[in-house]
């Protein structure tokens, strides 16, 4: 929901990672306790970028037992529509910045034998703070990680020197794959898989697993899209009387908010189902960008997630 | 082992603010003050809904002043539970990977008690070093936070047997919530031990007429939704006759034949209407939901001494669905209810909302 308590955080630290990833750290403003969090949690990073409010997703890295901090990194998106480049170039130590709670959508089986995990660049986040719970507790995980050369690989170092046994490291640049149908047939009954990074990667190896025989409960993935750029259409809104223009690098969530309506969200990357809305009219086409809608709804058209999906070729009309 | 539950009650103890009483046996329980009650309707008629509003600290001197409420029966409560879980240990049940949000619940509870009443329970922390003490119980436990090794029970039980209230635990997978743990020696007819393990709609499909509205469908897409730091709260409620917290199924025979006990004379003392304030957590460190169903019990005597709630039962009982009636177990009594009841509704209009003097 959009009206849930905050954290009113300050910028402890920027540290630069590599030429494309950025570490920040946030600590209370109060100097008081954050909320413990669960491995594979993000938080929603609000931010204020010269008027234009920005709302973008980060998987939390840091170990989510400690709670006198929160980190995140942000890789730079020099083609996208603002929020990693304001995060780069704006957001200094001191700054005082507000997250929404932790929430997780990529969350541990708790039950797993094992936690065979893959990421593809960026992707390693989640794992980052799903490998610090594990090790307290002794659960047994498997790491593979791909990048593009050493230099882009952020946390490498970090993780082959901690878990030298359980970190499998690979380059494109080198032309190395994993080996996915050696490392999925190698593993223990009750293991989970967890894979995040590039869209192409994770269906590559959901698909791999289901071919193999692996049963969907095990399988879990998360991929946040940054809402796509596109062409400016116009939508009503029913329920509040509103007409808008969303504009090109403009969300229809971030349009909605814009005019002053309260609209629901969580993750606002296409994953959660929160902001589900229903659609009353299109005299267009509706470009479906979620992963919250089944294919078949999708097709349907009665209902758009507007935070990453859009309209083009003619009014939308919607009940919010 | 300080968990023992031998007290002495005396008058001078917390201003004798506790009340020595019984939910069974001479069934002694009584509330000081009925306008402090949670009544549950706040209309004139009641139909299934998911009806779930934010848990947030609510009107003083009401069961919603704070988080978790610790009232006059506190120490009665945790007695009773106490002698329940000595005849049957399966009344608290928590499966092995629900222990981290064993510990989550601990610190919930934990935090929100010495918060909210700190003349009654102190929480001292140094790293995960802990001091945690209860006055009204004669508890002072040092432990290590995360290390069952060094509390007297696991996490989960050893807060619950200092908890009013029944728990459960849900562990969320596969896009459902599965009840792992839980403890329920207040609870409306439902058995735990036969519940464990279940998901949302496994222990849900004995509800009559909910399924047709879609209505477990759309409260586990808004529960999969909750946030940590926004608990969110609803009500349930049946009737009990006499002030039993224990209507379990497994001793459905020491309390089924209760029913048959109510007469025209003693029905405003004997039938108690039972609420359950149910509030819902999503725990930070194991991503599980708690579900606290707290139970209160206020007698027809009681209830009646606000006008518009006894107008307001009388409307309630009358015009309820059958069906709900049955599946509420009181189909039997009802015209007794109604009969009983009907002296104390002349009519009159009553306002919406729950509170006495809205």
């Amino acid at each position: 929901m959009s009206g849930v308590a905050k954290l009113a955080v300050r910028v402890a630290d920027v540290v630069p990672v590599n030429d494309l990833v950025t570490r920040f750290r946030f600590e209370a403003r109060d100097g008081s306790l954050l909320p413990a969090f669960s491995g594979g949690a993000h938080t929603v990073v609000e931010m204020d970028d010269h008027g234009t409010r920005r709302l973008n997703p980060y998987s939390l890295m840091s170990d989510p037992g400690d709670r006198s901090g929160y980190e995140i990194s942000v890789r730079r998106d020099d083609a996208g529509r603002g929020g990693s480049l304001f995060m780069h170039r704006h957001v200094r130590p001191g700054m005082e910045m507000v997250l929404s709670h932790p929430v997780n959508l990529f969350g541990l089986d708790s039950r797993a034998r094992k936690y065979l995990m893959i990421a593809g660049g960026i992707g390693i986040t989640p794992f980052l703070s799903q490998i610090a719970q594990l090790s307290r507790t002794g659960g047994r995980f498997e790491l593979h990680y791909a990048a593009r050369n050493p230099a882009l690989g952020s946390y490498m170092d970090r993780l082959q020197a901690a878990h030298p046994d359980r970190v499998q490291c690979y380059f494109d640049d080198d032309g190395q794959q994993i080996d996915l149908a050696r490392v999925l047939s190698r593993q223990p009954i009750g293991t989970h898989l967890y894979v995040c990074g590039p869209k192409g990667m994770i269906a590559w190896v959901l698909g791999t697993a289901e071919r193999m025989g692996w049963p969907p409960q095990s399988l879990h993935s998360e991929e946040f899209i940054a809402p796509p750029v596109g062409q400016p259409f116009t939508v009503e809104l029913a329920a509040s009387g509103h007409t808008l223009n969303v504009g090109a690098a403009q969300s229809l969530l971030e349009a909605i908010e814009a005019s002053g309506v309260d609209a629901p969200y969580l993750c606002r990357g296409g994953a959660c189902g929160q902001c589900e809305t229903k659609v009353i009219r299109c005299d267009g086409q509706l470009l479906h960008n979620d992963h919250w809608l089944t294919p078949e709804e999708q097709a349907e058209g009665r209902k758009i997630m507007p935070c990453v999906s859009r309209a083009a070729g003619g009014t939308l009309v919607i009940d919010r | 082992m300080s968990l023992d539950y031998k007290f002495a009650f005396s008058p001078d103890h917390f201003d004798g603010f506790f009340r020595d009483e019984t939910f069974r046996g001479d069934f002694t329980y009584r509330n000081t003050d009925p306008r402090r009650f949670p009544f549950p309707f706040d209309r004139d008629d009641y139909m299934y809904a998911v009806n779930i509003e934010p848990h947030v600290p609510g009107r003083k001197g009401t069961a919603f002043e704070h988080l978790l409420d610790v009232d006059e029966h506190y120490i009665a409560e945790m007695t009773d539970r106490a002698k329940v879980l000595a005849e049957d240990p399966l009344r608290c049940q928590s499966l092995p990977h629900m222990e981290l949000a064993g510990w989550d619940v601990l610190e919930l509870i934990m935090e929100a008690k010495a918060r909210d009443y700190p003349q009654w329970f102190s929480l001292e922390r140094d790293g995960n070093r802990w001091r945690w003490i209860n006055r009204p119980l004669g508890i002072d436990e040092s432990f290590t936070f995360l290390d069952a090794s060094t509390l007297p029970y696991g996490p989960f039980e050893y807060i619950m047997r200092q908890t009013q209230g029944d728990w459960t635990l849900q562990d969320e997978r596969e896009g459902t919530l599965w009840m792992d743990a839980g403890i329920a020696t207040s609870q409306a007819d439902w058995s735990l031990d036969f519940d464990i393990g279940m998901n949302f709609h496994e222990w849900h499909a004995p509800v009559p007429m909910a399924h047709e509205k879609g209505i477990f469908d759309r409260a586990l897409k808004f529960l999969l939704k909750l946030q940590h730091g926004a608990p969110v709260r609803r009500f349930n409620w049946t009737m009990t006759v006499n002030p039993l917290l224990d209507t379990a199924p497994e001793t459905y025979p020491k309390w089924g034949t209760m029913k048959t006990s109510v007469t025209p004379e003693n029905i405003g003392r004997k039938q108690h209407l039972r609420v359950e304030l149910q509030s819902l957590y999503r725990l930070p460190r194991s991503n599980a939901i708690a579900f606290d169903i707290r139970c209160y019990l206020a007698s027809f005597d009681e209830i009646v001494t606000v006008p518009k709630w006894g107008r307001r039962l009388h409307r309630v009982v009358r015009d309820l669905p059958e069906e709900l009636a049955t599946y509420k177990g009181f189909i039997r009594n009802r015209p007794l209810m109604v009969e009983w009841l009907s002296q104390y509704d002349d009519g009159a209009p009553t306002s919406s909302g729950w509170f006495a003097d809205d």
